[in-house]
């Protein structure tokens, strides 16, 4: 009723007060969500409440956060990098073959690290000199970077990794529950925050996501900024990586494998369109908490896989099909408007409503 | 108006959201009466993890497993991964810890892999038991060994030696040439025919790969190179399925005999037209049931897993730990026409 009194000209953002436009978005209802979800599962969900939840429960989806971040930034640029877990399975391989060698462990994850970013490059030169759909490339590295992992290994696993570090993946912060990889996280994640949120390179990735064209006209080099996600989301790949082999102190060719589908999953719960240029980072952190406690909740009450999967699957359906029902309803609200907007001025007075 | 209605559409969508969870856990009140209670003051909620979901193998060895458990008046629950893979049996063990189940029993996906897990799940006081599949010794309290390497060769020879009268040429179809148990039987097989059936000649081993059509190939091969063999021995599924699908159509059915390891489902057409009299491999229901008692036993503290503990095992008897905290179900078991009916997997 408030937003017809404003004046006429309004544009759309803010023909609401700021707190409706901050509180009202698809990152605060993930986000009462999982809030939702944490309290229903400590009422009703044995032991859900006890110390070890939170720390597994941490340690299991920070290879998914961590690569969540990364892929908001393609996904936002109306790209889609499908070739992540396999880019965590060939780093794991490496670490493994290296640590083996003989290697000193701290280079064996770093040549890890820089394979992954070598991976995140082809993928990047494939897509943006060669030009080709980002879609058919990492569907197509993803089987090829699975296959090289697997190959270099066989079916086999290395185990044998020096205590400290394995120890070091699995430590918590002293006298709290939460595990220290969540500390690297929040750094990671307070970075691309900004760099997303409050930075030109930022608004840049949301105006190709928008409209590539305009993008390019208003200086923007698409395929520079494009090529460079795509390197840092192998970087980031490969230490997960690394981190993932530590944590399960184990090298094999097919670790990870459908994790891709996780973090996606994940990152369009949180908000992110897949059809570019909209997204926000504390929604994806929120939607891979969610799926992540959802999971934990329900194996905790004994719920098998299956259904678990089949709730989570449901979850995405839902928040995707509420946004498109949102937008739909906007759409019509807004001809609804402008058709009466049309009488208004005919008539020269408010029609009643 | 406009807030109004966007508003309505997030409700919407967090009360659908609410009903799923609320679907999704309506079942706890019934799934996780584990806990603590159970028999006098000891917990006996077992948990089974088989490698997958899904697979009649495990399904008839989780059965005997509940059964057992019913019989101590446990609580037994079954949990697990969809695909057959170490790392997302993680998850499960860490469910178990913190669900403070008493005993976790578990055939593992990878014998280094899930370590850690388990280690983590012991010091919250979770007794493991593993079965089927053994991970590194020091990561569990017992393992239930399906079948003794010697069981399982003697009784393959025992099996042939009765099906050609004692005397004459057999063949082993094995694996892949490099496959450490296969080669283990083998070994131990021949070492059986020179003690007891000096009168069976063992004129070839060939290996099909474990891959199927392979496997049928060297069947057939084998038959045209050794006219007068009167039997052969497949000591894994893949192979003793497909020498049978070939004899069953050749016309060597009924005259050469086959026997090894195999499986009753893959088997039963082959058992019930003749081409296979006897086959054998051990009984997972009586596995998971064992692995249920163990489980049992180690939780009241009866036992701790040291070498000579001895524990009863309901209908099958007593049990005596063995070396290396291993416990050995007993002698593979022969499925033929008579029991073959009986078994699901």
């Amino acid at each position: 009723m408030t937003t017809t009194q404003a004046p006429v000209r309004t544009y759309k953002a803010h023909a609401q007060p700021a707190w409706r436009r901050m509180v009202l978005t698809r990152e605060s209802a993930i986000i009462v969500m999982l809030v939702l979800v944490v309290l229903v599962s400590l009422v009703t969900v044995r032991n859900f409440d006890s110390p070890l939840t939170v720390t597994y429960l941490l340690r299991d989806v920070a290879p998914i956060l961590l690569i969540a971040l990364p892929m908001t930034l393609i996904i936002v640029t109306e790209e889609i990098d499908l070739s992540v877990a396999s880019i965590v399975g060939l780093a794991s391989v490496v670490t493994g073959l290296l640590a083996q060698a003989g290697l000193p462990f701290p280079l064996a994850a770093l040549a890890a690290v820089l394979v992954g970013t070598l991976a995140g490059g082809f993928n990047g030169f494939l897509v943006t000199v060669v030009g080709l759909p980002s879609l058919a490339v990492t569907i197509g590295t993803l089987a090829l970077f699975r296959g090289i992992a697997v190959g270099l290994l066989g079916t086999t696993a290395i185990t044998d990794f020096p205590e400290y570090w394995t120890d070091l993946a699995k430590a918590n912060i002293p006298g709290t529950p939460i595990p220290v990889i969540m500390v690297l996280f929040a750094v990671l994640a307070l970075v691309f925050a900004v760099v997303l949120h409050f930075t030109p390179f930022g608004r840049s990735l949301f105006a190709i996501g928008l409209n590539k064209e305009a993008a390019a006209f208003s200086g923007i080099d698409v395929a520079r900024t494009k090529f460079r996600l795509f390197v840092l989301s192998g970087a980031v790949s490969g230490f997960a990586g690394v981190y993932f082999t530590l944590l399960y102190s184990n090298a094999r060719g097919d670790n990870a494998m459908g994790m891709e589908l996780q973090i996606i999953a994940a990152v369009l719960l949180g908000g992110v369109s897949i059809f570019g240029g909209r997204g926000a980072l504390h929604g994806v952190i929120a939607g891979v908490l969610l799926i992540g406690t959802l999971g934990s909740a329900l194996r905790l009450a004994g719920i098998s896989s299956d259904i678990i999967n089949v709730i989570t699957g449901l979850l995405l359906i839902a928040s995707v099909v509420s946004t498109s029902l949102l937008a739909w309803l906007q759409a019509r609200r807004s001809a609804a408007i402008g058709r009466r907007r049309g009488r208004d001025h005919r008539r020269s007075e408010p029609a009643p409503h | 108006m406009f807030g109004l209605k966007r508003r309505a559409g997030t409700f919407a969508a967090l009360t659908l959201g609410v009903a799923l969870v609320a679907a999704g856990c309506g079942g706890d009140d019934t799934n996780t009466s584990g806990g603590g209670d159970g028999g006098d003051d000891a917990n006996l909620a077992v948990t089974f993890l088989p490698k997958n979901l899904g697979n009649p193998y495990f399904d008839t060895s989780n059965a005997g497993g509940a059964e057992a458990v019913e019989e101590f008046g446990g609580t037994y629950e079954e949990v697990g991964p969809t695909e057959a893979s170490p790392t997302s049996q993680v998850s499960y063990i860490q469910t178990a810890a913190q669900q403070g189940v008493g005993a976790l029993v578990v055939s593992a996906n990878d014998p280094e892999a899930i370590c850690d897990a388990l280690e983590e799940a012991r010091s919250a006081s979770v007794k493991i038991v593993t079965f089927d599949s053994d991970t590194n010794p020091d990561c569990r309290d017992l393992f239930i060994n399906q079948a003794s390497a010697e069981g399982i060769a003697k009784v393959q020879i025992d099996l042939i030696a009765e099906q050609i009268g004692g005397s004459g040429q057999i063949a082993i179809l094995s694996a892949s040439a490099n496959a450490t148990n296969q080669n283990a039987w083998i070994e131990l097989m021949e070492e059986e025919l020179a003690a007891s059936h000096p009168d069976i000649e063992l004129v070839e081993v060939v290996y099909g790969d474990d891959d199927d059509q392979t496997s049928f190939d060297k069947t057939a091969a084998l038959l045209q190179t050794h006219p007068e063999l009167k039997g052969i021995i497949s000591p894994t599924t893949v192979g003793i399925a497909a020498a049978a699908r070939y004899l069953s159509t050749s016309e060597h059915k009924g005259s050469v005999a086959l026997t090894g390891l195999g499986t009753p489902n893959q088997m039963r057409e082959y058992v019930k037209d003749g081409t296979v009299t006897a086959f054998a491999l051990w009984n997972p229901a009586d596995l998971g049931y064992l692995a249920a008692f163990a489980a049992q036993a180690l939780a009241t503290g009866e036992i701790t897993g040291e070498e000579g503990d001895t524990f009863e095992a309901g209908r099958l008897g007593s049990y005596e730990v063995g070396p290396d905290a291993s416990v050995l179900l007993g002698d593979p078991f022969v499925f033929d026409a008579a029991n073959i009916d009986d078994f699901d997997f």
